[in-house]
């Protein structure tokens, strides 16, 4: 299977190209750019690990580029995101998020049904990677 | 005046007209009969705090009915700051919204079931999977999927979240289906948001026709379960649509904001139902902006300061289908629910194509305005671009290529922008 999260996980894999591209776009909205990596990714996973700090002094789009290869080469078979801060009032959350890297082979959830009153269930999901200890799952 | 007035500062509580003018294009030398714009004040004293109930008969009671006005319309109003501090706001509001569903940068998708009446839970369940594993975010109860002889509402409850649960976990992503708890009476509605909330479902709907002091109710649960709250707007055209009398839905945006519902429907511009652009844009930053200046031509008569009252996320549903996204997209912002309901489940590859085809066009979209592309002007080519790669977008573009609804609006704005000498 195929994660969808994220804003372009329907397209093809982004290029690095199109990943600067819109590293530029979120620079040119006055957002800072981010990395987070993860091997858990449950869909209420919300704190992926950060691959340093949101870069919010920098201006070059290639400078996150750089550390999107860097995090790639240490992490080739976690997931990777690159997210956009937006600290304007009202706002104050993420503008954008989009993964650009994948494990090779992506295998899902398993979806745990437990009956509860009557005829409900009660539902649970399980990524199958996380039946292993984090570091030794893809 | 009755003696007993003598006993008040009645002169306070009086409504105080301040400005008169007359509406544009009305009066001697045009088709229609004058009209006039009245401003019209009202003190902080006269309101209860916190209800919409109290406001709305003050202000909508008796007036709308009196022997001398031939007709009326409630076009805006300006809330002050310490009014609307009383009030709760959106139970959850956009931000928190998509860091619960961890969803940004771009449109959410949606559907109504279809047909609306007749299916089976057990069949109705089968077109919220398809959709949600095609691609959409959430699928949709009609406004009038309740309880009825072919699907009882606990039935349909139990289907539709084993469908969102199937569909998140061959995703990965967080679904949902505004679960419509419309009902006879509050403790009905409560039963049922109820039973939701113990399934697991993110969101429930309501329906505008239960009334304001209802869906001031729902929107305290919704703000005490961590649910998100869809309101459906049924009823509204009754009473928003005529230009000369009634209440402008801009109107109905603010008290709705100020209710506390997440979601409304607030037009689509392009498809089938009333939605002339300028009225949609002045809707629009009702629900989602944090201050409105006053902006003649899109309707807002006022500058209203929101005082940090969390926003609405707007609805866009009726008629609309994947080839006309960069036109959504243009018009109505990315803060907003795109809703496909024949687009998606009309579509003829089947309901997951039809899903994939909405959310590949959405991305490529998103993607190419990112990077710079006009896409008002070059998103035909964006759309042509996914689709050779896409047959499910490609089968979308065929089918629907043709579809318009180009009517002329019959709610439009007063004033319209002058042309400046160049």
């Amino acid at each position: 299977m195929r994660i969808t999260q994220g804003t372009f996980s329907f397209l093809p894999d982004l290029t690095d190209e199109q990943i600067r591209a819109q590293v530029e776009y979120i620079l040119q909205q006055g957002w800072a750019p981010s990395i987070e990596f993860t091997d858990d990714p449950h869909p209420r996973n919300t704190y992926w690990e950060l691959w340093g700090l949101p870069m919010f002094d920098l201006k070059d789009a290639a400078g996150v580029l750089m550390e999107v290869r860097a995090c790639r080469a240490q992490y080739p078979d976690h997931y990777i995101k690159v997210n956009a801060f937006d600290s304007t009032h009202g706002f104050e959350t993420l503008r954008l998020s989009f993964i650009v890297n994948r494990p090779a082979n992506e295998n899902g959830f398993r979806l745990i049904r437990q009956e509860i009153d009557g005829r409900a269930l009660r539902y649970t999901l399980q990524s199958y990677a996380s039946d292993r200890p984090s570091g030794s799952r893809y | 005046m009755v003696w007993t007035d003598r006993l008040t500062a009645c002169d306070k509580y009086r409504a105080k007209a301040y400005r008169v003018e007359p509406v544009p294009n009305t009066g001697p030398g045009t088709q229609t009969e004058a009209q006039y714009f009245a401003y019209i004040a009202y003190a902080l004293d006269l309101f209860e705090e916190g209800s919409i109930a109290n406001l709305t008969a003050s202000i909508i009671g008796n007036v709308f009915g009196f022997k001398p006005l031939k007709a009326l319309r409630l076009e805006d109003m300006r809330i002050p700051v310490a009014y609307l501090k009383t009030f709760q706001g959106p139970a959850t509001g956009i931000v928190v919204e998509r860091e619960r569903l961890d969803k940004f940068g771009r449109p959410l998708l949606g559907a109504t079931t279809k047909p609306k009446l007749g299916l089976s839970g057990r069949n109705y369940g089968r077109v919220v999977y398809e959709a949600l594993k095609g691609g959409l975010d959430f699928v949709k109860d009609d406004e009038n999927i309740n309880s009825q002889p072919f699907m009882h509402w606990r039935d349909r409850f139990l289907f539709v979240m084993e469908a969102v649960n199937r569909a998140a976990a061959e995703s990965g992503e967080v679904k949902g289906h505004y679960l419509n708890v419309t009902a006879a009476t509050m403790e009905d509605m409560y039963e049922r948001a109820e039973f939701a909330k113990s399934l697991g479902s993110n969101i429930i709907m309501i329906d505008l026709v239960i009334g304001y002091t209802a869906i001031q109710s729902m929107a305290k649960w919704a703000r005490r379960n961590d649910m998100i709250l869809h309101l459906h707007r049924a009823g509204h055209g009754t009473y928003t649509r005529q230009k000369s009398h009634g209440i402008s839905f801009r109107v109905i945006s603010k008290w709705m904001r100020m209710a506390g519902v997440d979601h409304i429907h607030a037009g689509t511009v392009v498809g089938k139902l009333e939605g002339d652009p300028s009225v949609i844009a002045g809707i629009y930053d009702t629900l989602r902006e944090m201050h409105t200046p006053r902006d003649l031509q899109h309707g807002l008569y006022f500058d209203q300061d929101w005082a940090s009252l969390r926003r609405v996320m707007p609805v866009a549903s009726g008629g609309i289908h994947a080839g006309q996204m960069h036109q959504l997209i243009h018009y109505l912002g990315e803060d907003v629910v795109l809703q496909f309901g024949g687009g998606t489940i009309g579509h003829p590859q089947g309901i997951q194509a039809g899903a994939t085809a909405n959310r590949v066009a959405l991305e490529a979209m998103i993607q190419a305005r990112n990077e710079g592309v006009d896409i008002w002007h070059e998103g035909p080519e964006v759309l042509a671009k996914a689709a050779r790669w896409c047959s499910p977008l490609r089968a979308a573009l065929d089918t629907w290529k043709d579809v318009t609804f180009d009517y002329t609006s019959t709610d439009t704005v007063d004033y319209v922008p002058t042309p400046t000498a160049a």
